[in-house]
């Protein structure tokens, strides 16, 4: 039998305010442990909450973004639970009224198409503190500097139907919340993870399958990998006539499966009212409307623009504009170059070259931003060659050199003494009488030798299409 | 120099002190000096700041001697209830669960005191995490009514009323819940205000109900209270509840007027269940206001009949909720005897927690679940917008209201606690205070059969504190309710 895949994301963002929700601390990552920390995200007695009114810009830019209507009067409410890393044993979060709500994002599906992903909302509230496990002492630790740090949960539809749509899903969202600069969106960081909430059904069965909700991914690839777990976990109990049960699981990224946390029947009670400590909060059509006009280009609308007026293949554009790194280095080259082909080019060949030989994200890329124009502005004018022009720019992305003071430094311009370029070839020509002999024979493969032997001579800078000419010429 | 704080109010003495004529140091001495003579009595306090005291008292007497009075209660000790936080003197809510609490910041209540260079001499007695309403179930055991040591001084701020009454205290700060401050000062026959919901920043104020608690002053009469509302009133950018309102200015209340003032009660409040005695005083009361040039009518305001179990039910549902954290995973007390993580919650809060704290997070966790949630939480929060519309509705119609402020008057002790329904239902009279968010003044105006004091109190509109404080004050000038109890020394708690 075949079975479909219904699938719906929920996406925790930390967003990139200075200071905490509720309260003057930093949000900056990491810190001694126990460093970025108050009274007041403490939950000490008699501390109250302050909302940090950026992070409700930050949510309504995000709700703008998703094509998400704002909700006006907002609240938030308490969400009771005991857990070591929640210091005042409740979750400030929202409810009732979260403040963004009836949204959509377009992804490319698997058949080449685009499909909209509705987003159901978008609330804001606080994260918890971290756990850490000491194995020495046998004990838990906890680190609260993470506690409080603003989050926005975007809550998808069930919209999705594959590992590959649901990945799609969530680079184009991470692409938005990084365009409009509300979060870093550093899963290794923790600032963008995803709860995948699942199902299979028979194809033509109209109701959907028992859902099972999977937390603890904490890459791309460890998502695919638990939604076709996941996805095949829930077939093989189906096909064995056993029933998926409604839970919430684990994924274990090492073992490569997930394991049950709680189910339905367990599931906690966790007393939502209304915080009685923050009053509601009104939203202007103004705020709205001045945040609508502050956002800056978008994905879909900077790939449209790229294809239409810059001529770049569809396909690029969709790698480019997928992260907001690669439109600024982009831009940038594109800018200083004049030459936005030229620029598209380097960065999806040499530049993603770079990128997945040292496996590196476009994020943790650390070279100026001018470097890579200068590199095709000296190719342009023929100052250095290809070759030296690839290995350069991998100096830079290893680096970080000045190309023009590295070129000069190693004597990498391109030898514009054709004397010196002369006499150079005519030394291979005399030490390889061989392959001469050949290529007189009638073999053209030679050639290409004594071009070859001829540019390592002249350590790659003399143009190639010079040292040909004076080649045929020795030759002929 | 002998300094007797039953006889002389808050503005008497900082006059003295800022003219010199009492130092700053003289008046700390006479309160320790009365705290160590009365406290064995009526256990007021739970504990004192003598370091602390004696320290600030010498920079305010330096500013003083340099003619530098900041502000019209410069000079003068306080003390404040033990669920406002002090920093660095242990605020423990007199619950076990925080007996070690030390805390590292000071409620903003705290900082504008000190800002006026009043000096903080110590905490105050009252029930477990404020709930309650006798001052019977601190850890730190009950306190004493000043006029009869066999009853309750009411609560839960026994403590801050008590201490004014047997002068262990010039002036005190308290915490109104459902009545906190209102009915003890009744109780005990001291005046105390309790301010509008958001005139008097929260932060440092360990939580009860975070929607119906306020701190407010309790002292001997209403200019004392209205000088130290002056100083603690006004937005604080730490309370995202406290509002943005025009200084208050304690000045106003000394010229006020009850002339043509219309002044509404209750008449639910004069019903069946109030005392005799009680109604008496309050209708004497009333014929005094006319007396001075007010109209004074009753009115009937159905609404009050469900204001105690809307208030029971969100008082109950916000406490269970704000007493989560004292989970004894951070701060306050953790169990030596657990085995795991679940085992660390429940031991530490069954040994944490008195009987009435665990009633009540009972009872809030009860209203807060999925399956009672409408039925309960819900239905108190529609209560409470009628209580808070019909008491506005009131007060477009009348200038105040006047009512009692308990039923009865002082009970003996370990009657309410064995009966915590009627122990509630002593809330009465001041629970819609709460829910409405209103200001409310509670005045000393009569006594019973067993001289036992008796309060009234005049409700005002949101934020007008100053009006039923002019009238409340003229009531006093020309009346003699306020008295001194007959002071006993030297009994065993």
């Amino acid at each position: 039998m075949n079975y479909e895949l219904t699938l719906g994301l929920e996406v925790h963002t930390e967003l990139s305010t200075k200071t905490k929700i509720f309260c003057n601390c930093t949000t900056e990552f990491g810190g001694e442990q126990n460093t970025h920390v108050c009274e007041g995200c403490l939950g000490m007695p008699g501390t109250l909450p302050v909302l940090n009114k950026s992070v409700v810009d930050y949510a309504i830019k995000t709700g703008l973004a998703t094509n998400c209507s704002i909700t006006q009067f907002n609240k938030f409410d308490r969400k009771n639970y005991f857990y070591p890393d929640l210091p005042k044993a409740y979750q400030i979060s929202q409810l009732y009224f979260p403040i963004c709500q009836n949204g959509f994002v377009e992804v490319n599906t698997d058949d080449g198409n685009t499909k909209r992903v509705r987003i159901k909302e978008i609330h804001m509230e606080e994260d918890a503190g971290k756990l850490i496990h000491d194995p020495w002492e046998d004990c838990t630790l906890i680190d609260y500097n993470r506690g409080a740090v603003p989050l926005l949960e975007i809550v998808s539809e069930p919209d999705l139907s594959s590992a590959q749509e649901a990945i799609e899903y969530l680079e184009k969202l991470r692409a938005i919340l990084q365009y409009v600069g509300v979060s870093d969106c550093k899963m290794q960081e923790g600032s963008f993870r995803a709860d995948i909430n699942l199902s299979v059904r028979p194809v033509g069965q109209k109701e959907l399958g028992v859902r099972t909700e999977m937390k603890n991914m904490n890459s791309f690839k460890a998502i695919a990998r638990a939604i076709e777990s996941e996805s095949k976990r829930q077939i093989e109990l189906i096909e064995e006539g056993k029933t998926v049960l409604q839970e919430t699981r684990r994924w274990d990224d090492n073992k490569g499966k997930s394991f049950a946390m709680r189910s339905k029947e367990n599931a906690q009670d966790y007393k939502y009212f209304p915080d009685p400590d923050l009053p509601p909060i009104e939203i202007s059509d103004k705020q709205i409307e001045d945040i609508r006009k502050s956002l800056p280009e978008l994905p879909e609308q900077k790939k449209l623009r790229y294809v239409t007026q810059l001529g770049l293949p569809e396909y690029d554009t969709g790698i480019i504009t997928n992260s907001v790194h690669l439109v600024a280095l982009f831009e940038k080259t594109a800018e200083l170059c004049g030459n936005p082909k030229e620029a598209a080019n380097w960065i999806m060949v040499e530049l993603m070259k770079l990128l997945n030989d040292s496996a590196t994200l476009p994020e943790d890329m650390s070279f100026d931003d001018t470097s890579l124009a200068k590199i095709i502005n000296l190719l342009a004018e023929n100052k250095i060659t290809r070759d030296t022009a690839k290995k350069v720019f991998a100096k830079v992305f290893e680096d970080d050199v000045d190309p023009e003071q590295y070129i000069k430094d190693n004597n990498l311009a391109v030898m514009t003494d054709n004397t010196l370029i002369k006499s150079t070839i005519e030394k291979v020509v005399a030490d390889n009488q061989k392959s001469v002999d050949e290529y007189k024979g009638g073999k053209t493969q030679a050639l290409q030798y004594l071009i070859g032997q001829s540019m390592r001579a002249l350590r790659g800078q003399a143009p190639a299409q010079e040292v040909t000419k004076i080649l045929k010429e020795l030759l002929d | 120099m002998n300094i007797d704080f039953t006889k002389m109010t808050a503005l008497e003495l900082a006059k003295k002190i800022q003219s010199g004529e009492i130092k700053v140091r003289q008046a700390v001495d006479a309160v320790y000096e009365s705290i160590d003579k009365f406290d064995s009595t009526y256990n007021c306090y739970i504990s004192t700041c003598k370091e602390k005291a004696y320290k600030k008292a010498d920079e305010v007497q330096a500013r003083i001697d340099s003619g530098n009075i900041v502000s019209a209660l410069a000079g003068v000790p306080v003390s404040v209830k033990d669920n406002i936080c002090t920093k660095g003197i242990k605020t423990t809510a007199a619950s076990k669960m925080l007996e070690n609490f030390n805390p590292i910041y000071n409620a903003t209540v705290v900082d504008r005191m000190e800002n006026a260079d009043m000096i903080i001499v110590g905490k105050l007695n009252l029930d477990e995490f404020a709930m309650g309403n006798t001052t019977e179930t601190s850890i730190f055991g009950a306190t004493n009514n000043p006029w009869d040591t066999s009853r309750v001084p009411g609560g839960s701020s026994g403590g801050s009323a008590v201490s004014v009454a047997v002068g262990e205290a010039v002036i005190s700060l308290g915490s109104d819940t459902g009545g906190s401050i209102s009915q003890p000062c009744s109780f005990c026959g001291v005046t105390g205000l309790k301010p509008t919901y958001g005139s008097v920043s929260r932060h440092g104020l360990i939580a009860c109900a975070s929607s119906l608690d306020q701190i407010g002053p309790i002292a001997k009469d209403v200019v004392d209270c209205a000088a130290l509302f002056e100083i603690i009133s006004g937005k604080d950018v730490k309370d995202g509840t406290s509002m943005e309102t025009p200084k208050f200015d304690y000045s106003k209340i000394l010229d006020g007027d009850a002339k043509g003032k219309k002044i509404g009660i209750p008449s639910e409040l004069l019903g069946e269940n109030i005392d005799p005695q009680i109604k008496e005083a309050i209708q004497n009361t009333a014929k005094e206001f006319e007396k001075l040039g007010a109209t004074v009518e009753e009115f009937s305001l159905p609404i009050v009949k469900y204001s105690v179990p809307a208030y029971y039910v969100i008082a109950s549902a916000e406490a269970s909720s704000n007493l989560s954290r004292y989970d004894g995973v951070k701060f306050g007390y953790s169990t030596p005897n657990a085995t795991d993580l679940q085992d660390l919650y429940i031991k530490s809060r069954s040994e944490g927690f008195g009987m009435e704290v665990k009633r009540r997070l009972l009872l809030g966790n009860l209203v807060l679940s999925k399956d009672y949630y409408e039925s309960y939480y819900e239905k108190a929060l529609q209560t409470k917008r009628l209580v808070q519309q019909d008491l506005l509705k009131a007060l477009e119609k009348y200038d105040m209201l006047l009512a009692p402020v308990a039923p009865t008057t002082a009970y003996k002790k370990d009657e309410a606690l064995s009966s915590p329904l009627d122990m509630y239902m002593g809330s009465f009279c001041t629970v819609m205070v709460n829910l409405a968010g209103l200001p409310a003044v509670s005045v000393p105006c009569g006594f019973d059969n067993n001289n036992l004091p008796i309060g009234m109190q005049l409700i005002g509109k949101p934020f007008d504190e100053t009006s039923i404080m002019q009238v409340a004050h003229i009531f006093q000038k020309t009346t003699d309710f306020i008295k001194t109890p007959e002071l006993i020394q030297g009994v065993a708690k």
